[in-house]
């Protein structure tokens, strides 16, 4: 598995999140230039996994914005692990995860 | 030996059995199924209430302000403390307190006031850096991170795999060689502070218990001074091997926590559920299964008391921690999976914590030696010099 997510970006629309799978895993959402805004999880508790979250995020963001999606069991420990690769990378947070931190997020420094 | 819990025993375990179905359960089933944390107000709340219960810092010896909880009341608490969905791993979810690595209890008084008593407070935390990629069963012997001398110190150059908590801790205890002639015995002990340069935490490393990671670690050229070392030059590998030994009686302790619940839950769906016009409590088939939890439950429980009871009066306990180790994870493990078996489908579902527990019982045969170690153990006992 690739440390950093690195598949080409979709447009964020109704029509590409509604063909999503209902499968668990991690997700990025970034702006038009690809700067990413958010890192989030589809966990268990999500009715239909991936799909439901980017029906979500559009539903709040809206046209304009870029996504995409990794399937994976370990949704969790991905999505520290994407976390902190993106602050490793970047001195920081995506802008939306930084107003509300995980508790006790780790630092990795990847070589 | 009798292993009924005193009346003060049972108390406690009342009360704590309480606690888990009372506070965590609720909680619990409001979070994600592979979660590991709450949120930190109900950790802060739910700590006040451990302090009140006089139980918190479960595993701090009383003489560094913890209660005094000897061993086989603790492995009985521990028991109790695991029947929830993230109780093998994290028993309500840490809520207990933790008492940081049993070596730096060893350590010397400066090290101790910049370690053990900030970690004690909560101000600190720490990672045990031992299994590298070479091996961890046979740790001795598989350990290639050298540490060379150099300017009053020690230069660490290595790797560490399967190291939990390496990313948030402010330092960790790590095992390095230093002297390459002398096999078990050049095996040395160090204090390494998370923010000295040449420590990197190189990776995330994903495993079946998806709600946590270990992580892979780098030493490049990493220079720390004499005061890093924790006990002797060379005598590193005995206070590993204390902890490794000891760890094993609580760890087997959560194994049979986590089998009682699934038992339980197992007993409840086959007494309502119906197949064919039949309870499934009804059939042979079923009845079976849950005697086999039964037995394994009963033998686990069994050894793990012996265990604890003979470290508590300070009789050597090694092959009997082996056994309590060995019997807590394997039938462990065979319960979950005829939980699941009576279950059906709900059984492989994120809905109910068994598949949790299926996934997290496997690594607790390999967690703290795995299960060919343990009986090599105990068969190094049965043909040496004390056959009987």
């Amino acid at each position: 598995m690739r440390l950093r997510l690195d598949k080409p970006w979709q447009p964020l629309t109704a029509e590409t999140a509604r063909r999503l799978p209902g499968q668990l895993g991690v997700y990025q959402v970034a702006d038009a230039r690809g700067t990413v805004l958010y890192i989030g999880q589809a966990g268990a508790r999500s009715p239909f996994g991936l799909r439901s979250e980017l029906q979500r995020e559009y539903e709040e963001r809206g046209d304009g914005c870029q996504f995409r999606v990794e399937v994976n069991q370990q949704y969790r420990s991905r999505w520290f692990e994407l976390l902190m690769v993106h602050q490793a990378d970047h001195g920081s947070l995506p802008a939306d995860n930084a107003k509300n931190p995980p508790p006790n997020l780790g630092r990795l420094s990847p070589s | 030996m009798d292993f009924e819990p005193s009346a003060e025993q049972q108390m406690l375990i009342d009360q704590v059995r309480r606690y888990v179905r009372e506070e965590i359960l609720p909680l619990e089933a409001k979070l994600d199924p592979d979660a590991s944390e709450l949120p930190p107000e109900d950790f802060k709340r739910l700590t006040e209430k451990t302090k009140a219960m006089g139980l918190f810092g479960i595993d701090i010896p009383k003489e560094f302000g913890g209660p005094d909880i000897d061993i086989v009341t603790r492995v009985l608490l521990a028991i109790e403390m695991a029947q929830h969905r993230a109780g093998l791993y994290v028993p309500c979810y840490g809520t207990f307190g933790g008492a940081g690595l049993a070596q730096i209890f060893e350590a010397n008084e400066d090290q101790k006031e910049r370690y053990l008593y900030p970690t004690l407070r909560g101000e600190k935390k720490a990672f045990f850096g031992l299994t590298e990629p070479s091996g961890g069963s046979d740790p001795a012997r598989a350990i290639q991170t050298r540490a060379e001398r150099k300017d009053n110190g020690w230069v660490l150059n290595g790797a560490k795999i399967f190291i939990s908590n390496a990313d948030r801790a402010q330092y960790g205890i790590v095992f390095a060689r230093t002297d390459a002639s002398k096999g078990r015995a050049g095996i040395t002990c160090f204090i390494i502070d998370s923010d000295t340069p040449g420590f990197h935490v190189r990776r995330v490393v994903h495993t079946l218990r998806s709600s946590h990671y270990a992580t892979e670690l780098e030493f490049k050229d990493c220079w720390v001074s004499d005061h890093q070392v924790l006990g002797e030059v060379n005598k590193g590998f005995a206070v590993a091997n204390d902890r490794l030994t000891r760890q094993r009686i609580p760890y087997a302790a959560g194994c049979i926590g986590v089998a009682i619940a699934a038992h339980e839950m197992a007993i409840e769906w086959a007494k309502m559920r119906s197949t064919f016009g039949e309870k499934l409590s009804h059939r042979q088939a079923v009845q079976w299964m849950l005697v086999d939890n039964e037995i394994d439950i009963r033998t686990a429980k069994h050894f793990t008391l012996e265990a604890a009871e003979k470290a508590r009066r300070g009789l050597p306990f090694r092959i009997e921690a082996s056994i309590a180790k060995l019997t807590a994870s394997e039938g462990g493990g065979r319960v979950v999976d005829r939980a699941m078996q009576i279950h059906g489908g709900m059984g492989m579902t994120k809905d109910l914590p068994l598949e949790r527990w299926y996934r997290e019982m496997r690594i607790r045969r390999v967690g703290e030696g795995p299960s060919e170690v343990q009986r090599m153990v105990i068969a190094r006992e049965i043909l040496g010099s004390n056959l009987r």
